[in-house]
């Protein structure tokens, strides 16, 4: 196979996602070298198809317009979200907390935490599961309007956000 | 502190196939993503900041018990050359590779444990045995994740679990993946039937080298797709469960392939240790999947038991970055081929000929000689 640069023999083969569309190319040895595909420090295909003016460089994606409110913690957005795939830091997960739950559907087994739990926050994880738990049945006692059921759920939900969490 | 060299020169137990039981599963790994509460993760976080969180995170992986004597960098002191040979060892992964000032690679003394500071959670820990034992890997790492529990604080939801930068990792934090050896599933055609079954066991599969669904060598990995929701003993159970009935599927092929055509596959056996006993020039990706069959013929004891670990040491040493480590230079893809050729040929120059073996000389004679009729 010929480079897609120049007449001689492709050896690098690079695929790679560009906005949801996969792109590839062939490239011998020194092109490779010269576009940078041989650095792993980040080569982005994008560029040298495009000319190096598309979204991937970074002076375009600070001006995409960005509307959304920033997490208080580390400033990031949701918009960058829709672009990169990650958060900007563990707040963003309250921050998002509906955005990202609504994306969490069908990616996992579940949607609540099972398993290991740091060391120091065993118990109050416990209670805190135990509240969601109770809270849920509480809402779902109102909505057949079971009073008599919703009042025990209530009785008990003040029971266990008063118990005292000892930390070790 | 370990220096690269001596990474260099002594390879880990799990890549050399010196560890027994390692027919099929060649290797099993686990890792957990951590981060630090209300710290920007690494893609979104400064240098400075990135460059701070390492100062405070390093000293405290390097000062765990099992990591003594280790080898500690950080990235930006590695050549790429040297960041690429880590890669090809499965120790940094490529992202990390990518990566500069503000992250580090610590590894322990016996390559069993490798941490990685600021790769795209700011701590991903990763532990790695022979063979099938992802029970093994899953305590030492998780040993360690709660010894560093006890001075970091890791960002932790009651409902989401562990917080990662991106979502797939959410709850445990948790990828368990182990490295199969398939070729008499693939020989026989039934590999992608097996695949595709634990594809939807919500398990992942991907070809080991190459990308996408090719694979080179027949090597296969599979891991965990979720990992919230379920707790980590769930997970590594029900992995064990689906990789120990790929192992016997594999097992049970390669029987049948041997009973309805042994000189099928004592011809492709044959074929494989002729083309690298003498080559002088092979491309990687031919050199991978005849190394397979050898592979194959040291199971089916053809060769000698130890001959399944010289393919395994193999398959590293052929990689780009170790054949330009290996001779010193940079080198045109055919300057590779042919030194690849001749560290396989040096490998297995004092590798006799396959021979059956006479168990199943035994069970070839049982047939009636209808071979000589036609004299």
């Amino acid at each position: 196979m010929q480079c897609d640069f120049c007449e001689k023999k492709a050896t690098v083969f690079l695929t790679q996602l560009i906005e949801g569309e996969m792109k590839k190319m062939c490239l011998c040895e020194e092109c490779a070298e010269e576009k940078g595909v041989t650095d792993p420090a980040g080569f982005s295909l994008a560029d040298s198809v495009l000319g190096g003016e598309t979204a991937t460089d970074p002076g375009d994606i600070i001006t995409i317009s960005d509307d959304g409110v920033p997490c208080p913690i580390c400033g990031f957005t949701f918009n960058k979200f829709q672009q990169v795939g990650r958060l900007g830091c563990s707040e963003c997960y309250k921050t998002f907390a509906d955005e990202v739950g609504r994306r969490l559907k069908g990616m996992h087994k579940g949607t609540v935490h099972v398993g290991r739990v740091p060391e120091g926050l065993v118990e109050a994880h416990a209670r805190q599961q135990r509240l969601d738990q109770l809270r849920g049945r509480l809402e779902q006692a109102i909505a057949a309007e079971n009073y008599e059921e919703a009042a025990g759920l209530r009785d008990e939900i003040h029971e266990v956000e008063n118990s005292v969490v000892t930390q070790p | 502190m370990m220096r690269f060299s001596t990474l260099l020169k002594h390879p880990a137990d799990w890549m050399t196939g010196a560890a027994k039981g390692t027919g099929v599963v060649l290797t099993s790994r686990v890792r957990l993503a951590r981060n630090l509460h209300r710290e920007p993760f690494p893609g979104w976080s400064t240098k400075e900041r990135r460059v701070g969180l390492l100062e405070r995170v390093k000293p405290e992986v390097e000062a765990l018990p099992e990591m003594k004597n280790g080898f500690s960098q950080e990235l930006d002191s590695l050549t790429s050359l040297q960041k690429q040979v880590l890669v090809e060892r499965h120790l940094i992964s490529r992202e990390q590779a990518a990566r500069g000032e503000g992250s580090a690679a610590i590894v322990n003394r016996k390559q069993a444990l490798c941490l990685m500071i600021n790769e795209e959670d700011h701590l991903r820990m990763q532990a790695i045995r022979p063979g099938l034992a992802l029970s093994e890997a899953y305590e030492l790492v998780s040993s360690i994740g709660t010894q560093l529990e006890s001075s970091l604080e890791f960002a932790f939801d009651h409902e989401l679990g562990y917080l990662s930068a991106c979502p797939t990792n959410l709850g445990t934090g948790m990828r368990a993946s182990a490295m199969l050896h398939l070729p008499g599933l693939v020989l026989s055609d039934q590999i992608a039937q097996v695949l595709q079954a634990v594809g939807k066991l919500q398990l992942a599969v991907r070809g080991f080298f190459g990308e996408g669904t090719e694979s080179l060598g027949n090597l296969f990995q599979v891991s965990n797709q979720s990992t919230l929701g379920e707790s980590e003993e769930t997970i590594i159970r029900r992995l064990e469960r689906v990789i120990e009935q790929v192992v016997s599927h594999e097992r049970n092929a390669r029987l049948k392939l041997f009973e309805d055509d042994a000189d099928m596959v004592f011809d492709r056996v044959g074929r494989a240790y002729g083309t690298l006993r003498h080559a002088h020039i092979i491309a990687s990706k031919e050199a991978l999947n005849l190394l397979s069959l050898l592979r194959l013929g040291a199971e089916l004891e053809f060769f000698p038991p130890e001959t399944g670990g010289t393919c395994d040491s193999l398959l590293m040493e052929i990689q780009p970055a170790h054949l330009q480590l290996h001779s010193g230079k940079k080198l045109t893809p055919e300057q590779r081929d042919a030194i690849r050729a001749e560290i396989i040929r040096t490998r297995l120059q004092s590798l006799d000929p396959p021979v059956m073996s006479e168990r199943q000389e035994d069970e070839d004679r049982e047939d009636p000689p209808d071979t000589i009729v036609d004299l």
